[in-house]
């Protein structure tokens, strides 16, 4: 029992990154059906808002400049994704192939653009004190701050993004022009200004996760290239275009990580891990929860 | 009044789904245009909503040419369509279908519900079902309501008879000449249900193979012969 809570500790905080990660692309991905390959880009932009802020306020950290950090983070995410939409997605929406291989190209102008602002060694940035201690529940085990915190703040996350998308009338207004697009025209909604927010706020989403991620350590041109893979699975476990799907995918991943991390190597282990989402992904193509109703069957 | 003058349109380059439509509709008025599988309805429908470029001519509404518009302005003139399939929102409740255009026009919503569970009350009763979920009448009747509670001026009907049990079909017209009515509400009726449609109507056209091949009045004196004059 003892060594169980860390583990589950170790899955719960790998599952909350994750998601945190995955949620703006399930929505990108799900909503609008464009695969957003410079997704990790906007993580990047996220981890760079902390640094950013420190550059400004000094190193010294607080619950003041991780707010400004959130902050920022959402607003050049958001910013940045919107004239991306604007000037090469838009233009793009009926050819899936092509916008993968476009928004490669973007991923890979903003990782440079990433090293000639900020060079490519990677950055430290600050955070309140307090979350670089732990909680010591027993003598051997310490739960550090910073994960719990990133725990609650993904479950936050989610109820806003829950509530954002299924109780507001703009995220109906999201949701109806995603389900058919000509109908949602035809009542009167501009599809273009839906799409256009439905990327940018995916790519905001993004952002916030970058914060979180540089709460754990040094970030760098390339942090967002380490997630996107996980990324990814996650999105493809859960099934694509719903929020339930992709906290179902990023809490199994997360949590069966640490336990075969346990008895084979960390390689070893995302090959099984791999395995194991393609083993599913055979018997579930549509990954495992995946939206239903009358009119496709 | 609604004008169509000379309108062609198809989904090839070669050839065209209608030819040269000419039709006027009086304000406040129900014409019905009847016709076959396949000679052009819904074409016709989806070009005057914007959903499919016209290739000639034009279409006046409120005496501006919305052949060019897309579908979004189009609606904000206040023209609402009940496609055929009904085209509702799976993924969204009876009550969410039934309020997004109004929460797009920042209408009262409250009003809306009232005014849409007033033509349908059935739909009260199910109003947190997802649209997805519905039977074809139901989802046919939100349809309607979803198309009325946003206060159009015209309204374009792709076979509102279609797969709808008779009592249901006669409550429908009944409630369609209470808009055009009550509301001051022009109406395009699009039907395969000849002797339903045309005993709705002020006047009629009929379609075949893409171009109109007969039109009139429809009075009380000529709705008979009018109906036993077209064989579908
Ligand atoms: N998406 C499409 N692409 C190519 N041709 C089409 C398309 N949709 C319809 N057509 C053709 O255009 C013609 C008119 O079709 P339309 O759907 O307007 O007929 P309709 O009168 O509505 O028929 P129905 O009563 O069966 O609904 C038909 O010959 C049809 O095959
Ligand atoms: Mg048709």
């Amino acid at each position: 029992m003892g060594d169980f809570i860390p583990f589950l500790f170790n899955g719960l905080s790998i599952s909350s990154i994750l998601l945190l990660t995955a949620i703006g692309l399930s929505i990108v991905f799900g909503m609008m059906g464009v695969i957003n390959f410079a997704h990790g880009e906007f993580i990047m932009i996220g981890c760079y808002s902390s640094y950013i802020v420190s550059l400004v306020l000094g190193s010294e950290g607080s619950w003041l400049t991780l707010l400004l950090a959130f902050i920022l983070s959402f607003i050049l995410s958001f910013g940045i994704g919107y004239l991306i939409e604007r000037l090469v997605i838009r233009k793009l929406y009926a050819r899936p192939l092509d916008s993968i291989l476009a928004t490669w190209g973007i991923s890979l102008i903003l990782q440079q653009l990433a090293r000639n602002i900020f060079g490519s060694n990677n950055v430290d940035a600050p955070m309140p004190k307090i979350l670089s201690k732990g909680w010591e529940v027993t003598e051997d085990i310490t739960l550090p701050f910073n994960r719990i915190f990133i725990i609650l703040f993904a479950v936050l996350v989610c109820l806003f993004v829950y509530y954002f998308i299924y109780k507001t009338p703009k995220g109906r207004i999201l949701q109806a022009v995603m389900q058919n697009r000509s109908m949602a025209s035809c009542i009167g909604i501009n599809t273009k200004k839906a799409d256009a927010f439905t990327f940018s706020f995916g790519c905001g989403l993004a952002g916030i996760a970058g914060i979180c991620i540089s709460m754990l350590g040094s970030v760098g041109p390339s942090t967002g290239q380490n997630y996107i893979i996980d990324t990814f699975l996650v999105v493809i476990l859960g099934g694509i275009g719903g929020l339930r799907g992709t906290i179902l995918g990023a809490l199994l991943i997360g949590i069966s990580s640490p336990f075969i991390e346990n008895f084979t190597t960390s390689s070893m282990a995302k090959v099984i891990i791999l395995s194991l989402v393609l083993i599913v992904l055979h018997y579930k193509p549509q990954g495992l929860s995946p939206m239903k109703d009358r009119t496709i069957d | 009044m609604f004008e169509i003058k000379n309108l062609t349109a198809g989904y090839s380059n070669e050839s065209s789904a209608i030819h040269n439509i000419n039709i006027s509709i009086p304000k406040n008025e129900i014409c019905s245009i009847v016709g076959s599988n396949g000679a052009g309805k819904t074409t016709l429908l989806k070009s005057i909503m914007g959903l499919m470029p016209s290739k000639s001519g034009e279409i006046i509404f409120d005496g501006q040419d919305i052949s060019k518009l897309d579908s979004e302005a189009i609606s904000q003139l206040g023209v609402a369509y009940v496609p055929q399939g009904r085209m509702i929102f799976p993924y969204l409740s009876v009550e969410e279908n039934l309020l997004l255009g109004c929460e797009v026009r920042k209408m009262n919503l409250k009003k809306a519900l009232e005014i849409g569970y007033d033509y349908f009350p059935d739909l009260k009763e199910i109003r947190k079902r997802k649209g997805g979920m519905l039977s074809g009448g139901q989802q046919q009747q939100l349809a309607i309501a979803r198309m009325l509670v946003i206060d159009p001026k015209m309204i374009l009907l792709d076979e509102p008879a279609e797969g709808i049990q008779p009592n249901v079909v006669q409550e429908i017209g009944r409630i369609l000449q209470k808009i055009a009515l009550d509301l001051n509400v022009t109406v395009l009726l699009v039907e395969q249900f000849v002797s339903f449609a045309i005993n709705l109507s002020q006047s009629y056209y009929f379609l075949q193979g893409g171009e109109i091949t007969k039109e009139s009045r429809v009075t009380k004196d000529n709705v008979h012969s009018i109906v036993k004059s077209i064989k579908l």
